[in-house]
């Protein structure tokens, strides 16, 4: 009987992977071929999608991307037995693209069936928690702490402190909140662990939860994502059957229940305390801080939120150890984090690398370059309020410090690649218009601001009174930077200030003028 | 008078949704989900029992149903296809799609045609940007998306003028 691996990650549902499943099972009927078929995660390879992994004596063979049309011909070929053909890519954990990955917490990604406990298990599942379990309360948020893990939602704060706050303040609830709702355009990190790795997640948030002290957790997912939606449902059912979520977690006697909250499509709700309004059955309107949602946070109690990555790279620091994760990194970076390769880009996917890698090393080495075979012109880096990175600075360490020093953000990973037909000053135009439409409402700056920047772009793209109006829009990307509530008004100024600083071409601004302006 | 007002069987169904999930903390979002799975949109005459069944005002439960970009008031067309216009899929020629799905469609963005056919809608961002440019068609997502491919997954869509075709 051979194993063969076929995804079932939306990305590659969304280019026939049910259709290649199904002929490949009926194929093999046909030839009286037995086979078991397995819907792993995805490798994050997307180009390769459906990417077809055969189990042989000599590991696991991958086949991509493969269409349904294609089945027959591999059959006859020798898939099972992990023969050559052209879409044969070889040993998939040597494909190149993978091979030089440092996956720690997607180390299972792809790999197992996602919603096998046995999988997970066999798997180095569940020894972080165990390992929680067998400490100190305070002794599990060290660990944390000393791991130097960051926020990686895309503020970057230390997820140590946080918890520490929150195990702190004395209250009869607290909960843990997981932040799901990954709207930035060329983000799917958070979606792939939920759907690809979801007990890493469940099992990060239960770690979470015995170090703070809290009985109680949401993971709060966009409506975007129901495939996330019904495997992490689905996931909390198995995990609580199985013992490791409800009133005794893993036997132990501490309760850890889990719950699925499913958004209902503003961006904004992404902003932690526009969260936890939307949870509570309000609005998803921005909270003046403070108070701290670690010490006032849903329902009004103390409350950890963290991003899905922040919590899905808590097991494996439990399980190897602090120092294990803080030596990957730089600076005060430490660990990984899953870049997104997004946009025009030839090989999209999932690189997970230590801090430190250059966008140029994962544009061009991992992404090769743009689809379209056009030069790339723009990077745009950090969801769409981050920074265009231009060339200049493409060989720059991804490193929070490093990034922020020249006025760009790392964000939650995400790098989408434009390339030169595309226009800026729309992309700029587009940038407020998003803020416009997203904008919660609460303050000025983010719900006036975003609309008069649509406006005041139009004027410049015009050529209608240009140098005075490149003067308004400065000043009214610095009232929304300084001004704004939270970083949907405060940060809609990084990409449409950076497009026109690099490429003031696109705005009609010849390149010389560009100091004056 | 409201143009549909609610069956009594719809009213039924309500306020059995609303029992099941007025005791939870934070029951809003999920009764309106739970409402909008059922009756394929949030239609206005559900806001009074449900404001009633939560202790708030109907203006309250009015605001979070016209906050959030994902419920519906109105019924959506027979099929929904939305086209993901963000950054990535931008970097991918998704204004070129999403102006191709109006002209096969003769239905305009944030539109449902007269027939009830079809809804278009942009929408921002689903998660498959490694794979751009990206669109859903009802439950179904496709990704790297062709015009060509546009054009062969909308021949299922009836066309405008073939009304008797849609019946």
């Amino acid at each position: 009987m051979t194993t063969v691996y076929v995804p079932r990650d939306s990305a590659a549902l969304a280019v026939g992977a049910d259709e290649v499943a199904a002929a490949l099972q009926a194929q093999a009927a046909l030839l009286g071929l037995p086979l078991t078929l397995v819907r792993n995660g995805s490798r994050g390879l997307f180009w390769l999608e459906p990417l077809v992994e055969v189990v042989t004596p000599a590991g696991r063979i991958a086949y991509g991307p493969v269409t349904p049309e294609d089945v027959p011909a591999l059959l006859a070929a020798g898939m099972l037995q992990g023969r050559p053909h052209a879409l044969c890519q070889g040993a998939t954990e040597a494909i190149p693209y993978l091979a030089r990955q440092e996956r720690l917490t997607f180390a299972r990604m792809g790999v197992t069936d996602p919603l096998s406990l046995a999988d997970y298990e066999a798997h180095e599942g569940w020894q972080g928690l165990d390992r929680a379990l067998a400490m100190e309360q305070a002794a599990v948020v060290q660990a944390v702490l000393d791991s130097g893990l960051r926020g990686r939602g895309g503020a970057a704060f230390p997820a140590g402190i946080k918890w520490k706050t929150v195990a702190g303040a004395s209250a009869a609830q607290k909960y843990v909140v997981c932040n799901a709702d990954e709207g930035d355009s060329g983000t799917f990190s958070d979606r792939m662990t939920m759907e690809g790795d979801p007990y890493v997640l469940i099992e990060g948030m239960a770690i979470a939860g015995l170090a703070v002290g809290a009985d109680r957790g949401y993971v709060y997912i966009r409506s975007e994502y129901p495939h996330a939606v019904a495997t992490m449902r689905e996931a909390i059912q198995r995990a609580t059957q199985a013992g490791v979520l409800g009133d005794h977690v893993r036997g132990s006697g501490r309760a850890f229940h889990l719950e699925v909250r499913k958004a209902a499509g503003a961006y904004v709700c992404g902003e932690e305390t526009a969260m936890l309004e939307s949870i509570e059955g309000k609005r998803g309107i921005v909270r003046a801080k403070p108070p701290l949602p670690a010490l006032a946070g849903l329902f009004g109690q103390p409350t950890v939120i963290n991003n899905v990555i922040s919590l899905a790279s808590v097991p494996i620091i439990l399980a190897r150890g602090a120092a294990f994760y803080r030596d990957y990194g730089m600076g005060r970076s430490r660990g990984t984090l899953p870049f997104q390769l997004a946009g025009n880009i030839l090989h999209g996917g999932l690189v997970e690398k230590a801090f430190g890698v250059s966008l140029r090393e994962l544009v061009f080495d991992y992404g090769g370059g743009t689809r379209s075979g056009r030069p790339v012109k723009a990077i745009q880096v950090g969801g769409p309020l981050g920074t265009y990175v231009p060339e200049a600075k493409w060989d720059v360490p991804l490193d929070y410090e490093a990034y922020a020093a020249f006025g760009a953000v790392v964000g939650h990973g995400g790098i989408v690649v434009h390339d030169d037909t595309a226009d800026m000053a729309q992309l700029a135009r587009y940038a407020m218009e998003f803020c416009a439409l997203e904008s919660c409402g609460k303050c000025t700056p983010c719900r006036i601001g975003s609309t008069r920047g649509v406006e005041v772009i139009d004027r410049v793209i015009r050529g209608d009174n240009r140098a005075q109006q490149v003067m308004l829009l400065r000043d009214l990307c610095d009232t929304m930077l300084h001004g704004s509530l939270c970083a949907m008004g405060g940060m809609t100024p990084y990409p449409v200030l950076s497009a026109l600083e690099h490429y003031a071409e696109d705005f009609g601004i010849a390149a010389p003028q560009q100091r004056a302006a | 008078m409201k143009p549909n007002p609610l069956s009594a069987k719809d009213q039924a169904r309500v306020a059995e949704l609303i029992a099941a999930h007025r005791g939870q903390p934070g029951a809003l979002l999920p009764l309106l989900h739970a409402v909008q799975d059922a009756l394929g949109h949030v239609p206005d005459d559900v806001v009074p029992p449900i404001a009633r069944a939560l202790n708030l005002s109907r203006a309250e439960v009015h605001g979070v149903v016209t906050y959030y970009h994902f419920f519906r008031r109105a019924p959506a067309g027979r099929t929904v296809v939305q086209v993901c216009r963000a950054e990535s899929c931008q970097a991918c020629g998704a204004e070129a799609l999403l102006q191709q799905a109006e002209q096969l469609l003769g239905c305009g963005r944030h539109e449902t045609r007269a027939d009830g056919a079809v809804t278009l809608e942009p929408v921002y961002c689903l998660g498959l940007c490694a794979s751009s440019p990206a669109l859903q068609i009802d439950d179904r997502l496709h990704a790297r998306v062709t015009p060509q491919r546009l054009q062969a997954l909308l021949a299922e869509v009836p066309a405008a003028a073939d009304r008797e075709a849609v019946r």
